[in-house]
């Protein structure tokens, strides 16, 4: 009797922890996002996303933020097409080429994880190197160099994990009907396509939401960027330099752009659901 | 009937009496990070019969299947030794082809693996990689191969739906009709009716027996009713080794092994 009390006692701590993280989180989310509305909502119109900033737009005059939309569109969209493009083979190749036995397999997915955890600075510092060396100023360009760099590791090691789900039975049958491993690559890609999805939609919300990636390499700019080798703004920024303002109107815009932000973020997070359960009930 | 077989070993190789048999291992060893997984294995299989592989987990029957096609060279430190020999050619020779191999010997997984596509293409996609473009001529493959699996009345409504939707044994058909497509020689069968209900693993057998008179097949499993009901020869396996090799009476009722006996009378699984 005694063992079953201490027993039960200790699921029930253990369930208490469970709850009380379950409960800060939730509300620290319900905090933030408050904070934003609170603050934001007022201050976010049309105008706001729809124009670009005019002069004195940032002591409180008009204007919007659609520079920093379009900028960070641009920027997040094209680093995350370049980083599947480029990460998606580097997985195949390491998973289905080299095989999970290879030691070169091992040592890069040893090598991703580490760049996975590295912070968006130290990519800042390699892209602006990159930059220096090359001689581009900052631009779009830079910012999508640095955050595809960013972003690869990310999109490496989704896939990789996409991969792991796969039966080992049927990559056998699969290479039993006679297929090259370029063939058993795209009956591969098919079958994990909705997770492929998650991982380009997890990528891209990494790009549009990274700050200390772009401060150094992208610049900022109150024009839409006509050429790849203009600089851009992006939202993380104009969030952080209307914020820096003392002026009450320019803080509200910055939890407005916030707002904005958040906003794309939460679609790109709906998508991803409504995609993994698509591919859920499929099974 | 066909001649009677015999484990080759070196003594009597001299006077096999098998003269062309499909499949011929010659001193075959297999070494998996420095373990002995087959030892010294001499085998001749004839043409159109069906062989059950069985023997105690471990023994080595699934690795012995998965040489065969060369499956069991994505294997981690793998070691192959002595040659596998199909019409009289090395599969394990320099000049030899690994996807050509492979066409030629269709896999029956132990459970059915569809592919991520329609019920039409599962079927068409070997066709498909291997040349055939004509949409006819797929069509008519299509057709042929699922009604020889007697699952065409089941799916012809719904050829453009995912594999995925049929029952466990539909797809286990769908896959045997999917191998059978690429027009292979030899079947291997991995305990192909494990995850499968009584009904669904009759069908499968029936199949079997009825394919036999185009195909060799081999295949392994660990269901002793089976390999009687459905075999022509039994191999024992024991520890690496052939124990035993002969017609499918003679090898469960009148073994000659005591290993075998104790193994076809349940002390051993």
């Amino acid at each position: 009797m005694d063992n079953t009390k201490r027993r039960l006692l200790s699921e029930k701590i253990a369930k208490g922890f469970m709850h009380l993280s379950g409960i800060t989180v939730t509300a620290s989310l319900f905090f933030i996002v408050g904070t934003i509305l609170y603050k934001g909502l007022p201050y976010l119109n049309w105008e706001m996303v729809s124009q670009l900033p005019k002069g004195g737009f940032y002591i409180g005059k008009e204007g919007g933020i659609l520079n920093a939309i379009l900028g960070s569109l641009y920027l997040a969209g094209v680093a995350t097409a370049l980083s599947a493009f480029i990460g998606i083979p580097i997985s195949l190749y390491l998973n289905i080429y080299l095989g999970t036995n290879s030691r070169v397999t091992q040592f890069s997915k040893l090598l991703f994880d580490v760049l996975y955890g590295v912070p968006s600075i130290v990519y800042g510092a390699v892209g602006f190197g990159i930059m220096v060396y090359f001689g581009i100023r900052a631009s779009l360009l830079g910012g999508i160099i640095t955050v595809t760099l960013l972003t690869i590791p990310i999109v490496v090691r989704t896939v990789d994990e996409l991969i792991k789900t796969i039966p080992e039975d049927l990559k056998n049958v699969t290479l039993s009907l006679g297929t090259t491993r370029w063939e058993l690559a795209k009956v591969m890609l098919r079958s994990i396509r909705a997770g492929l999805l998650t991982a380009i939609l997890l990528a891209f919300g990494r790009a549009i939401g990274d700050v200390a990636g772009v401060l150094l390499t992208t610049g900022f700019s109150d024009n839409l960027p006509k050429y790849i080798d203009e600089p851009a703004a992006t939202l993380p920024l104009a969030i952080f330099f209307q914020l820096s303002s003392p002026i009450p109107e320019v803080q509200g815009r910055a939890y407005a752009s916030a707002l904005v932000l958040t906003i794309i973020i939460l679609i790109i997070v709906v998508c991803t659901h409504i995609l993994q359960s698509k591919q859920k009930n499929r099974r | 009937m066909h001649a009677y077989p015999s484990i080759e070993t070196k003594e009597s190789s001299l006077n096999s009496p098998l003269t062309d048999p499909h499949i011929q291992i010659k001193d075959l060893n297999v070494y998996i990070d420095g373990r002995h997984i087959l030892k010294n294995i001499n085998l001749a299989l004839p043409n159109n019969s069906v062989t059950s592989i069985i023997g105690p987990s471990g023994c080595g029957k699934t690795t012995l299947l998965k040489t065969l096609n060369r499956l069991v060279d994505d294997t981690k430190g793998v070691e192959i030794t002595g040659s596998v020999l199909v019409n009289g050619e090395d599969i394990y020779g320099k000049d030899a082809e690994v996807t050509h191999i492979r066409k030629k010997m269709g896999l029956l997984s132990q459970k059915p693996y569809p592919l991520p596509m329609s019920i039409y293409d599962n079927v068409a996609y070997g066709p498909r990689i291997h040349g055939t473009k004509n949409t006819k001529e797929l069509d008519k493959i299509v057709e042929t191969q699922l009604r020889n699996v007697a699952l065409w009345d089941e799916v012809k409504d719904r050829l453009g739906q995912s594999a995925s939707g049929l029952s466990i044994g539909q797809q286990q058909r769908l896959c045997l009709a999917r191998g059978l497509a690429v027009e292979p020689e030899i079947i291997l069968g991995d305990e192909s009716t494990s995850a499968l209900d009584p009904l669904s693993t009759a069908k499968i057998e029936e199949l079997l027996i009825e394919l036999k008179q185009d195909y060799t097949i081999v295949l392994v499993t660990h269901i002793l009713r089976q390999a009687r009901r459905v075999s022509d020869y039994i191999l024992f396996v024991y520890g690496g080794e052939i124990l035993e090799f002969g017609p499918t009476e003679q090898v469960l009722l009148n073994p000659q092994h005591e290993i075998t006996k104790q193994y076809v009378k349940g002390f051993i699984s």
